[in-house]
């Protein structure tokens, strides 16, 4: 469903990213992982084409993505970040509706009920400003507008780094229903290896731009492909040990 | 977008083009005198005239003359030669002969000298002996307080102190405040005109010109060579009615009544025709000078941000159009008005009047709008760009349904800077006879009335709050909630 070819990409003297590969097949859910400036970021935005690689291919269901079709790709490619996203000057519900009073679709109502029940937002809080949300209702609004036109592929950048352990465990389970509900094909970037595995069916790691192992938890923890994986996983125990 | 700005332009001065002989006058008591004296006698010759008083100095009237913006204006014989054909020393004919070629008419001798000449207090004078401007030369403490105008002019102050051996250096002050500053001993000189009625009243001696440096300044009209036979036949009949004295007393009117029109009607009651003097009330005065505030200020902000607004989301933009396009209107803002004006005032599109008087404000609003506008657009949160990115919105929509409306307090906040600062600013509109409400100030600096200056300074002041109290309303009603918790 992505398929990501050769791509490269530098910020002048820096490499971003050296010649990577990456598959996330239909309806999976797979997770980037990696410290900070390791290129998930980069990597991520590459598919939306909010990143125009140097080198390389990528495809969304089949469609290339360029300056050409990168408009077309994002209205089929929902999108989270940390802390939503969301547009000050727009309540919940015109943020989740932009896009589709915009192109002037129908059913819009339904489809922000839908959403409110999906994402288990109150009711009262569609009316309310950014500001005037929970940091955990800005999250669900920001999936909400991320899930609004129905898309096949949902991307998430640190969707939860904003938000304290309580919320963040529930916010968890809501997501990985979502996933399943939605029958989505899920890339997420996070820091965290316990949300990396409790979401994502396929882990990749990433170091200075580069992959440096894939695969489920297990693999990481019995057989690190290099001492940087077993240093990552040291550093990660505490979380991974619940 | 700018085509349909000078468009709008061109429709605003439609008006001022009607069918009228429109006179001019300079920015001091006796020239305003003078254009009373003549929309009288134009309009009984059946003419429609419009008098635009106190249009700034020489350069600018004269460029006005010679543009068609006004048909006739009151000017002096040295005037003429010193300054405008910069050949000193003709004689009448002569100088008719060289105005003739420039397509302007000279009417009949008013009937007067009015000279420059060097006044100080009379009491002074005689406790240090000084009778001559010669005697000056053994007082070089003696603080001269001369008027701009004269100070730049080729038969003015510089050539003036050479040819007498002047050591001091003066101060350049308006000139009817100069004789308020002199009667408060604030200076001990300044330049008069002869015929000023101030000499009598401040008690005051102008110096004997003992090496004969002032050329003769004889009243007259100049006209355009095309203004109607009957209207040049009506100017010239003006010709020998006014002798010193009688100017000297009609300026003295005009000091007392402070009203221009009064004066002129002294004149026509000296000739036995009883004139009635309309006195204009408190809201006559005020209602049409604000009425063209409001058009020179509504016209050239509306201009403004139309222009403004594109102009600062292209500066938002990093790259060099943006530097490019801030220090730019930074750089307007850094000329000053007067100069602005005389940089405009000979273009073959402006000339005197509202055109030029609303080009000019326009181009002092748009720094702020510009500014305030790429600013709030910077500062929108990149994540926050990314994401209406991210939703697929093109570039267009984005702008309009994201970026603008987040912008918006700022750019709101530019315009309202603009809106006050254009309110003060439209007061020097006057200086070009845009009118306005600087028009009542440059009338009452004239008169040195304080009385007319607040008439024109006051609703300035009350009309810039509320501009800004109608812009604190639009801000209510127009930025988002979400902006304001």
């Amino acid at each position: 469903m992505i398929h990501l070819q050769d791509v490269t990409k530098r910020y002048g003297e820096r490499i971003a990213l050296h010649p990577t590969d990456l598959d996330v097949a239909e309806g999976g859910v797979t997770a980037l992982i990696g410290p900070s400036g390791c290129g998930k970021s980069t990597l991520i935005r590459t598919v939306l084409g909010l990143i125009e690689p140097d080198g390389g291919r990528v495809t969304v269901n089949g469609q290339g993505v360029n300056r050409e079709s990168a408009e077309a790709v994002r209205r089929k490619v929902g999108y989270v970040i940390q802390d939503g996203g969301l547009f000050p000057h727009l309540t919940a519900r015109q943020n989740v509706a932009l896009m589709a009073s915009y192109l002037k679709t129908d059913g819009v109502d339904a489809r922000l009920g839908e959403l409110a029940d999906l994402t288990r937002l109150p009711k009262d809080a569609f009316d309310r400003y950014p500001a005037e949300l929970s940091g955990g209702q800005r999250q669900r609004v920001g999936l909400m507008r991320a899930l609004m036109l129905k898309p096949k592929v949902l991307l998430l950048d640190e969707p939860l780094g904003a938000l304290d352990p309580l919320v963040r465990a529930a916010l968890q389970q809501d997501l990985k229903r979502v996933f399943t509900e939605e029958g989505l094909t899920v890339l997420l970037v996070t820091h965290d290896m316990g949300e990396a595995a409790y979401l994502a069916d396929r882990i990749v790691l990433m170091r200075d731009g580069r992959i440096v192992q894939e695969g489920a938890l297990d693999d990481f923890r019995e057989r690190p492909a290099e001492p940087f994986v077993a240093e990552f996983m040291n550093a990660q125990r505490p979380a991974v040990a619940i | 977008m700018r085509r349909w700005l000078v468009l709008l332009l061109i429709l605003l001065s439609l008006p001022l083009r009607a069918q009228t002989v429109t006179v001019g006058s300079k920015k001091f008591t006796e020239s305003y005198v003078l254009g009373e004296i003549a929309r009288k006698v134009l309009t009984d010759a059946g003419f429609k005239v419009e008098h635009k008083q106190g249009i700034g100095a020489t350069g600018i009237v004269w460029t006005a003359l010679t543009k068609g913006d006004i048909g006739a204006y009151p000017e002096y014989t040295g005037t003429i030669s010193e300054e405008i054909l910069k050949k000193p020393g003709l004689d009448v004919a002569t100088m008719a002969a060289e105005l003739a070629k420039q397509g302007v008419g000279m009417s009949k001798d008013l009937g007067f000298n009015d000279g420059y000449g060097i006044a100080m207090s009379a009491s002074e004078a005689k406790r240090l002996g000084i009778a001559t401007i010669s005697d000056l030369v053994k007082h070089p403490e003696l603080k001269a307080g001369i008027s701009h105008e004269y100070l730049a002019r080729k038969d003015g102050w510089t050539p003036l102190a050479a040819k007498y051996g002047l050591t001091m250096r003066p101060d350049g002050v308006e000139h009817a405040i100069a004789y308020a500053a002199l009667s408060a001993g604030k200076i001990d000189l300044t330049d008069c005109y002869t015929t000023d009625a101030e000499i009598k009243k401040y008690d005051l001696t102008v110096l004997k010109d003992d090496r004969g440096f002032f050329p003769l300044y004889r009243a007259t009209f100049l006209y355009r060579l095309d203004l109607p036979k009957k209207a040049v036949a009506a100017l010239d009949a003006l010709g020998g009615t006014i002798d010193e004295k009688t100017m000297i007393a009609l300026n003295a009117e005009a000091n007392r009544t402070k009203d221009y029109g009064a004066a002129a009607a002294l004149y026509f009651k000296g000739r036995g025709q009883n004139v009635q003097v309309h006195h204009d009330t408190l809201t006559e005065q005020i209602a049409p000078r604000l009425l063209e505030h409001l058009a020179l200020v509504g016209v050239s902000l509306l201009a403004a941000v139309l222009v403004g607004i594109p102009l600062g989301t292209l500066a938002a933009r990093p790259g060099p159009s943006s530097g490019f396009i801030l220090s730019f209107t930074g750089l307007i803002q850094t000329i000053p008005s007067l100069a602005l004006f005389g940089l405009l005032v000979p273009l073959a599109f402006f000339g005197i009047g509202l055109r030029t008087a609303i080009f000019a404000l326009f181009l002092y609003s748009l720094l702020p709008i510009v500014r305030n506008t790429a600013a709030g657009l910077r500062a929108i949160p990149p994540a926050l760009r990314e994401s209406a990115e991210a939703l697929g919105l093109p570039a267009a929509a984005r702008l309009r349904l994201v970026e603008f409306p987040i912008a918006l307090p700022t750019i709101l906040a530019g315009v309202k800077t603009s809106a006050v600062i254009n309110v003060g600013t439209a007061t020097i509109a006057a200086l070009i006879g845009a009118g306005g409400l600087g028009q009542l100030i440059q009338s009452g600096l004239s008169l040195n009335d304080n009385e007319t200056i607040l008439k024109g300074a006051v609703p300035a002041a009350i009309l810039a709050l509320i501009v800004q109290g109608a812009f604190d309303l639009l801000e209510r009603s127009v930025v988002s909630k979400g902006l304001r918790t």
